[in-house]
């Protein structure tokens, strides 16, 4: 079984977070990681192919070219490669761009699942698989808590504002997982040595087969028109524990009149 | 300028977010239609009427009478092309959500989500969002037609304005993609249970508790601090926890005095059901979850550690 996994490299959240008032972007130079709910994802697409015996999990990014440093956190995981497509016109994608530019992506692959988490943390997105699947053809379910794979079928079991939904349907399908669907394992020391070795292929636009008119601003149909100041919670704090946090939430709550 | 409102159903009526958007919608484009898929619908589609559309269209047929997406990607995008609207505005939801990410790939119309706010600026849709952990307002637009919306759920109320609608019949035809997934069954959750919504103070758990057995912590600072305890769509998911005591958009929606996430990660599906909370503190092990963003107060740390000293600090502190 062949499982791809997209996966997208975020800003650390906190409060060094910020969008640039000039450019009207994401400040892109602080620290970044790997989208949290993205792990779930990759966590069940190892799943996937230890109960297969055999297959291959890929991970597929649109994203700038040191995304591999955070990417590879899904190597170590145990993820066979990656692919990210990388280019300078591909900077500043929306949802209608960044869908093309993955599913060209994917169609290169060939995939029998592709897998996406279920949100992701710097934009709070969450349709970006209902795009993908619409491009490739391929039925969707999102927001899965339970997932069975037998026989070329999958059944998945999610969560709607009604009560819990059993869906089905063929593969190859575009599902989304709930992050409550597994716990994502820690890399080992070995498969975080290991991951350096593995394949990892850096694409342009091009490599993909995409257009650079239906990437980056170009191929973009959102836009952001302005910036109002920081509103609402302005002295929020954030403290590591050092022993002391109960009483420091303590004095916190007694200082609000909360306790 | 032209707008249609994806309507959402539930049994015998449309859910009250698609009316709050479809009401707002008709307030500021008089223009305003809205689309109904389902098997059975044409008798709710006067329902819409009152709240402002002035055409409803109703696809209704068997192949459509499961809540999935990709028949309803089929239907609007069909519409909207034949009718050429400006508009598309979803209230979002499970479903919702899924149908207005395939409409904007099938027809590359840009989409907005978590949209809390609609205003017309010279005849052109403007959407307001926050970012970034509600530390700034975005006003947001598209660069062509159609443009696609995803509204934030409770952000418009629903408002009767008096109008009736026509109801236009239209057909059901789908793709064999969006065929594909069959809904096997649908369960219902009975939401009873001790009520989250009138608490002043949640003390809430999330997956980071690392068992069902850590609800006991949770239940014991409640029971310390006066509050009510509450729970997440993972660890309501995973059984740890019952429904009833779900925040979020597909639970409960509360805004206590207080708020305290332990093990919480902070999910825009659980944020959605919280973040009107007056004072929001966290505790939680990974630096990075997203609840920090929004926390008044939060602390990186083992809560396993920090919930028993809390607990019993505001015992002490309240004299019991």
């Amino acid at each position: 079984m062949k499982i791809a996994v997209c996966v997208k490299e975020v800003p650390d959240p906190g409060p060094n977070r910020r969008i640039d008032p000039g450019t009207l972007k994401m400040d892109r130079s602080g620290d970044r990681s790997l989208n949290a709910y993205d792990l779930n994802a990759i966590e069940e697409a190892l799943r996937l192919k230890e109960a297969a015996g055999d297959g291959e999990v890929v991970l597929v990014s649109l994203g700038q070219a040191k995304a591999l440093d955070s990417i590879r956190k899904g190597l170590a995981m145990g993820a066979d490669r990656a692919v990210l497509v990388s280019d300078e016109a591909a900077a500043g994608s929306d949802l209608v761009a960044t869908s093309h530019v993955l599913a060209e992506a994917l169609k290169a692959e060939s995939p029998d699942v592709v897998l996406f988490g279920q949100q992701a943390t710097d934009g709070d997105g969450a349709v970006m698989w209902a795009a993908v699947a619409e491009r490739l053809k391929m039925p969707v379910v999102s927001q899965i808590s339970e997932l069975e794979v037998s026989g070329g079928t999958i059944t998945a079991k999610r969560q709607t504002e009604f009560g819990y939904d059993r869906i089905q349907a063929p593969l190859p399908a575009v599902l989304a997982v709930a992050d409550s669907l597994n716990e994502p394992r820690y890399p080992s020391l070995k498969g975080i040595m290991g991951a350096k070795k593995k394949p990892q292929d850096v694409k342009s636009l091009s490599d993909v087969g995409v257009d650079a008119s239906r990437a980056g601003e170009a191929g973009s149909r959102t836009t952001v028109v302005s910036l109002s100041p920081p509103q609402g919670r302005g002295d929020s704090r954030k403290i590591e524990d050092d022993g002391s946090a109960a009483q420091q939430i303590l004095d916190f709550l007694v200082e609000r009149k909360l306790v | 300028m032209s707008t249609l409102v994806f309507l959402e159903h539930h049994g015998s009526s449309i859910q009250k977010g698609s009316l709050g958007v479809l009401s707002k919608a008709a307030a500021i484009d008089p223009d305003t239609s809205a689309v109904l898929v389902g098997s059975g619908v044409a008798g709710l589609a006067e329902q819409a009427g009152k709240y402002g559309a002035k055409t409803v269209f109703v696809a209704d047929g068997e192949a459509v009478a499961a809540p999935l997406p990709q028949p309803r990607v089929d239907i609007v995008s069909r519409l909207v092309q034949e009718k050429g609207f400006g508009n598309v505005l979803f209230a979002a939801s499970v479903l919702a959500s899924d149908v207005a990410g395939g409409v904007s790939a099938r027809l590359d119309a840009g989409l907005n989500w978590d949209l809390n706010d609609l205003a017309m600026d010279g005849g052109a849709l403007v959407g307001k969002r926050s970012a970034l952990g509600d530390t700034i307002s975005a006003d947001v637009g598209w660069t062509t037609e159609p443009r696609l919306a995803l509204i934030r759920a409770g952000s418009f109320e629903p408002k009767e304005n008096g109008g009736s609608a026509s109801v236009e019949s239209i057909g059901t035809d789908l793709e064999d993609f969006s065929s594909k997934a069959v809904m096997v069954e649908q369960l219902q959750e009975q939401a009873s249970g001790p009520s989250i919504e009138e608490a002043d103070i949640l003390v809430t758990g999330g997956r980071g508790l690392g068992s069902p057995e850590g609800f006991q912590l949770m239940e014991e600072l409640a029971s310390a601090i006066g509050g009510a305890v509450a729970s997440t769509r993972a660890v309501v998911d995973s059984g740890w926890y019952p429904y009833a005591t779900q925040i979020g958009q597909t639970g409960k929606v509360v805004s206590p005095k207080l708020y305290i996430g332990c093990g919480v990660s902070g999910a825009i599906q659980h944020k959605v059901g919280m973040q009107t909370s007056q004072v929001i503190v966290s505790i939680n092990k990974d630096p990075n979850a997203p609840i920090f963003d929004f926390s008044d107060l939060g602390v990186v740390g083992d809560l396993q550690a920090i919930v028993p000293q809390l607990t019993a600090l505001v015992k002490e502190r309240r004299g019991s």
